[in-house]
Formats: C-alpha cells, sequence, structure tokens
C-alpha cells in the first residue's frame, strides 16, 4: 500500500469510530434524557426515574467512559495503519 | 470563632497560596506568557483545564439553577459535560498537531487568509468578553456576601482582584495555581454536599443520596418529596419537564459545541506534549468536571428541600405552619444586607409565604389561608450554593471553605479568559496584523492593557447582567458554538472547504447569534432596549437565547458549504496540510505562501 492509500484507510478507519462513539453520545444525552424522558422515567432505579438519570447522573459517566474509548481504539489504529507518532 | 473571621482567613489563605505559586512560577518569556512551554503532564493539564473550565456559573450558579429549574437544568448538566466529546474526538489532536498557539493562528493559516483569522478574532472576543460578564456577577454575589457589602461594591472589589491577578502570571503561572484550585474548589463543593446528604438521607455520596429515600422515617424518596413539597405551593412538579423538547436539545447542543470552540478551553490542547496525550487530557478534564458536575444535582435538590422546609416550617395553610420573619435566620439577614434576597410582608402578619402566586389553582387556595402575594420578593438563584450550607446548619468552616471555592472558581476563570482576550489582542492582531515585529516587552504590555480594558467592561456590563451568572455564560457559548466550532470542524474534516466560505460561515453563524440575543436581551445588554419581551411566546419556534447557538451554528455550516461550492477550492498546499493534520505522525508542513 502506498503511503497516500494508507493514510486515507486510516482516515475511513477514523471516520468510522468516530461515527460509532457519538451515536452513543447522542443516544445517552439527547435520546434517553430528554426526547424519551418519560417513557424512560417509568423504570425507576432507586429514587431516580431512569430518564431523570440518565439527564442529570448517567449520561456524564458515559462521556467519561467514551472518551478514553475512543482514546485506547484510536491509538491501536494508529499502530496498524502505521500513522502512529515517534 | 465568628464567621467572619473564619471567612477572611480562610480566602487569604487560599489566596495567599495561589499568588505565591504564580510568582514562584512567574513567566519570563512571551512563549511562557501564552502556552506554558509544553511540558504539562496530562492529568495535570486536566485537573488545570477542569479549574479553567469551572467558573462561577459551574460553581456558584448552576446548582441554584438546578434547584429552582429542576429537570430542566439537566441541559447545563449534560451540555457543559457532552462538549468534552466533542472536543476529544473531533478537535483536540488535530489542533495539537498543527501546533499553534491560538486558535485565530490555526483559522489563519487553513484558510490562508488575514481576513478570516480576523473574523475568528472577532468572534473569540465577543464570546469572551460575555463569558467575562457571567463571571462578573458571580464575583459580585461572593465578594458580597463575604464581606457583607451590596452587590455592585461587591462586583467594584472583585474586578479589582481579578485584574491584579491576571496580570501577575500569564499561562505558567495559572496552570499550577489553577491545580491548587482546582483542590480547593472540589473540597469546597463536595464536603457540604456530603454533609447534607448524609443529614437528608442517610446516604454520604450525593450522588446516591439524591436517588435515596429521606432519612426522616417517612420512607419517601428524596425527589417524590421534593416534588410533593414544591406542588403544594403552587410550583411545578421538580422531576417534570417545564420546557419544550426542542428548546432543551437546542440549548443542551449549543452548550456542546459552544464548550468545543471556546479559546480558553482549546488553548489548553495545545500545551500536551504529544497527539496522543491531547486525546487522553480531554478525557481527564471530564473527570475532574464530572466530580462537580454528578454533585451539582444533588446540591440543587436537597439546597432547595432545605429552603422550602424553612420558611413552609409546617403544614401549608396553618396558621402556624410559616417562618415568623422577626425570627428568622442569620443567613436569611446576611443576604438579605446584599439585596439578592428580598422580603415584602404582603398580608402584614409578620410570618414568610413562599409560593408560586402565578399559579391560578393555587391562588384560590392561598387566598383561603389570608396569603396576599409570594412574599419573597426576590431570591436570587446565584446566592443557593453560598447559602447552602448556613440553610443546612453546617459548622462555620464548611461556610467559610465554600465562599472560598466559589472565588477560586470564579478568578480562575476570569484570568484564563483574559488571558485568551489579551491573547487575541497582542498576539493576533498588534503582533499578526498592525506591527509584527514588535518587541516582546511591548506585546507583553499590550496584553496587559487589553485584559484592563476587558475587566472593565465585563464589570460594568455585570453590574446588570442579562441573566443569573450561568444564563449569561450560556450566552457566551451560543457565541463561540455559532461562529468558531463549525470553522475549526470544516477546516479539518472538509479539505474543500475554502476562505470565503468560512469567512461567510462564521460571520453568519456569530451575527444572527448575536442579533437573536441582543433582539430579547437589549443591545449590547443594555437594559431596555430590548425589541421584544424575553418570553416563550415571542421567541421563534420557542427558542430561546441561550438555545440559539445550536441554530446558528446550523447557518454557519449551511452558509459555508453553499459559498466554497461556487468558489474555487482551496489550493493544492493547503490540502496537503489537511492530510497532515489528520495523521499523528510526522511534522506538519509549513504552509506559509505570504
Amino acid at each position: 500500500m502506498s503511503e497516500q492509500t494508507q493514510r486515507q484507510a486510516y482516515w475511513k478507519a477514523n471516520l468510522k469510530l468516530v461515527a460509532f462513539c457519538l451515536s452513543i453520545w447522542f443516544v445517552v444525552s439527547y435520546l434517553f434524557g430528554i426526547i424519551l424522558v418519560d417513557q424512560l422515567n417509568a423504570i425507576k432505579i432507586g429514587g431516580y426515574g431512569l430518564g431523570f438519570w440518565f439527564a442529570q447522573q448517567g449520561s456524564m459517566y458515559i462521556f467519561v467512559i467514551l472518551i478514553f474509548f475512543y482514546a485506547n481504539r484510536i491509538g491501536k489504529i494508529d499502530q496498524k495503519f502505521n500513522v502512529h507518532e515517534d | 470563632m465568628d464567621l467572619k473571621l473564619l471567612t477572611f482567613l480562610v480566602v487569604g489563605a487560599t489566596f495567599a497560596l495561589y499568588i505565591g505559586i504564580a510568582i514562584w512560577s512567574k513567566a519570563s518569556s512571551t512563549k511562557e506568557f501564552y502556552v506554558a512551554g509544553t511540558g504539562v503532564h496530562p492529568i495535570a493539564n486536566g485537573m488545570a483545564t477542569a479549574a479553567d473550565w469551572m467558573s462561577a456559573a459551574s460553581f456558584i450558579s448552576m446548582a441554584g439553577l438546578i434547584a429552582f429549574l429542576g429537570y430542566d437544568a439537566s441541559v447545563y448538566l449534560m451540555g457543559w459535560t457532552g462538549g468534552y466529546v466533542l472536543l476529544a474526538l473531533l478537535l483536540a489532536p488535530y489542533l495539537r498537531k498543527f501546533g499553534k498557539f491560538t486558535v485565530s493562528e490555526f483559522i489563519g493559516e487553513r484558510y490562508y487568509s488575514k481576513a478570516a483569522r480576523m473574523v475568528a478574532v472577532l468572534c473569540l472576543i465577543v464570546a469572551s468578553i460575555t463569558y467575562v460578564i457571567g463571571q462578573m456577577k458571580g464575583v459580585g454575589v461572593a465578594f458580597g456576601r463575604f464581606l457583607e457589602v451590596d452587590f455592585h461594591t461587591g462586583v467594584v472589589v472583585g474586578m479589582a482582584i481579578v485584574f491584579v491577578y491576571a496580570v501577575l502570571g500569564g499561562m505558567k503561572g495559572i496552570t499550577y495555581t489553577q491545580i491548587a484550585q482546582y483542590c480547593v474548589l472540589i473540597f469546597a463543593y463536595t464536603v457540604p454536599a456530603i454533609f447534607i446528604a448524609l443529614n437528608l438521607t442517610g446516604n454520604p455520596i450525593p450522588q446516591l443520596g439524591l436517588g435515596s429515600n429521606m432519612a426522616d422515617g417517612s420512607g419517601m424518596a428524596l425527589l417524590d418529596k421534593l416534588d410533593m413539597i414544591v406542588t403544594d405551593l403552587g410550583f411545578a412538579a421538580y422531576t417534570a419537564q417545564k420546557w419544550s423538547t426542542l428548546n432543551m436539545v437546542l440549548l443542551t447542543l449549543s452548550l456542546m459545541i459552544g464548550t468545543a470552540g471556546l479559546p480558553h478551553v482549546i488553548m489548553r490542547f495545545f500545551t500536551v506534549p504529544r497527539v496522543a496525550d491531547a486525546r487522553t487530557s480531554a478525557g481527564w478534564a471530564l473527570v475532574f468536571i464530572a466530580i462537580l458536575y454528578t454533585t451539582a444535582p444533588a446540591v440543587g435538590a436537597m439546597a432547595r428541600l432545605n429552603l422550602m422546609n424553612t420558611i413552609q416550617s409546617g403544614p401549608v395553610g396553618a396558621a402556624d405552619g410559616n417562618l415568623v420573619y422577626a425570627d428568622r435566620p442569620t443567613w436569611f439577614k446576611n443576604w438579605e444586607t446584599t439585596g439578592l434576597l428580598q422580603f415584602e410582608d404582603k398580608n402584614g402578619d409578620g410570618r414568610v409565604q413562599y409560593y408560586n402566586d402565578k399559579d391560578e389553582a393555587f391562588a384560590a387556595k392561598a387566598a383561603s389561608f389570608g396569603w396576599n402575594g409570594n412574599e419573597m420578593v426576590k431570591v436570587d438563584r446565584d446566592i443557593m450554593v453560598l447559602a447552602n450550607p448556613e440553610i443546612a446548619g453546617l459548622p462555620n468552616w464548611v461556610i467559610a471553605l465554600v465562599a472560598a471555592g466559589g472565588l477560586a472558581a470564579a478568578l480562575s476563570t476570569a484570568a484564563g479568559l483574559l488571558l485568551a482576550i489579551s491573547t487575541a489582542v497582542s498576539h493576533d492582531v498588534i503582533k499578526g496584523m498592525i506591527s509584527p515585529d514588535i518587541s516582546e516587552k511591548k506585546e507583553l504590555l499590550a496584553s496587559r492593557l487589553s485584559m484592563a480594558g476587558a475587566i472593565l467592561v465585563a464589570g460594568y456590563l455585570g453590574m446588570n447582567p442579562p441573566g443569573f451568572a450561568a444564563q449569561v455564560v450560556a450566552l457566551a457559548f451560543g457565541l463561540a458554538a455559532s461562529s468558531i466550532f463549525p470553522a475549526l470542524m470544516m477546516g479539518i474534516f472538509n479539505k474543500n472547504m475554502d476562505d470565503k466560505g468560512a469567512i461567510v460561515g462564521m460571520l453568519v453563524g456569530l451575527f444572527s447569534t448575536l442579533i437573536y440575543i441582543f433582539w430579547f436581551k437589549g443591545w449590547f445588554f443594555v437594559p431596555g432596549t430590548e425589541m421584544a419581551a424575553n418570553t416563550p411566546d415571542n421567541w421563534f419556534m420557542g427558542i430561546s437565547p441561550e438555545a440559539f447557538g445550536a441554530v446558528g451554528a446550523m447557518l454557519n455550516f449551511l452558509a459555508a458549504y453553499v459559498v466554497s461550492k461556487v468558489t474555487p477550492p482551496p489550493p493544492e498546499h493547503i490540502q496537503h496540510l489537511v492530510e497532515d493534520i489528520r495523521v499523528p505522525m510526522g511534522a506538519v508542513k509549513a504552509a506559509r505562501d505570504h
């Protein structure tokens, strides 16, 4: 593979990973925390309605996990396509 | 020990610490003044970013807004944390790879245009000054309370201290100082929350306490109890949604992309050693931020509960159910002196009635109790976090600690923003445009003068703020979201985006949002100049001014795309530059053609 096509393949893999992470980002905040909040609130965890919990607690925990997940995966992709830093 | 003396001691000790660190690591060259070399570890950088980021809006104002808005305030929680995901995935690693000092330098080179750089500087300055106005409101509240003076005097004292503080050090001083500030502010925020959660629910972890049952033997969940107490007084249920879903989605989006477009946060990611560190730095910053942000909903709910129970001490409607004004607690009196808490005995019974007199269904009931309107004529949301430990009857040292934490939060962010503003003026405008051979000494002087100017403007507007601290800050995010974020993102993800597209996009985004805000908040935030009352009925499709940044960003993307299609594509060396930015390996080839 030439360097050019290698880089293009790397970028494609990166975009795929970003799209996957952002869809989770969207689901836990906008979908669970706002759009479906009433439906989810029918489910209780402790004193929290589930939708309310996602809006004021859960989404934030998942955001943290997402960033480290992305950093870890993209690090491996860097290695695979040989575009990592020295 | 006397509370006032104790507060002075604690606040004084923490200040001595910050200033000591600032002097010890005083910036010696311009490069250090801006970005502190590039040797800051991701965890240290994350902690400093968290302190820089969590301002008076997060510390002082947000839990107060949560207390009164309930579920709807979730937009602030998700909006101000979710932006870090965008930052880590879409911007930080690429900007670090590009390796420049400032955001506007990136835009200037990527769009091979001085005009683009100028427009970016304009956007940054507008957003940053709006942000500092919000900080000044918070600083005024904190100083007003702890010096026991009027709010306006508090703002003036705050302006003076912020100025001295920001001028003393540059970024280097600030990085180490901010680590100290983070420790002070997170300790100050969580300690009272733990005490109060333990008192109310028996669970010392606030995040769990909020979802627990009350420890008063009723066996009711805290949130259910709170819903009951507030609805009994005619207020909307705490956990219910009051805003439209569209407005909530757009406001959250606006805050998220605004986070990823704010200069003082992005600048942080220029300071880490490697691209991989830029990715994890955003994660560490969010870890430290989330500690406060997941505690805030508990602080808000519990503060509301304690406030309601203090005033409505007995059953609703009982003759002796309300607090006797003459017997009001000390915190009540102290906040009255700041003018941020006001009581008016409308029915002349010497007791305090606090209820929702706008609710028609409840009005008949209130009349039958002999109530003559809500008597808490002013309860400024921004006092809640500072008043919270006093309302809960916590020991004096906790109260003193919270005052110190609030000031740390406001000062650290104000300093970071002033640095971004002064960098924009001295580095981008003066050195980059007007006189490229300016000496380092003169550049530092120019940056300090621009800091002073920014403080004066922000302080003046902070006296008559266009909203509570967190709301003003939300406006700043809307402005950053609508102007900077799309230009940065397209610069990385769209190779064919050209100079004209980016410039038109930024201008469309900035001015559509700015005009929408001024329309409802007054031109340049001057009270009385608004074109329409700031109510949901007047808003376009029910979108609040705070939420309009997301719409502005969409207009920005759209305008840039259309213009880039009808103008020539960027030159080849720019397309290569973008390809270089996208991979971590190697160095970015210089793209200067001028």
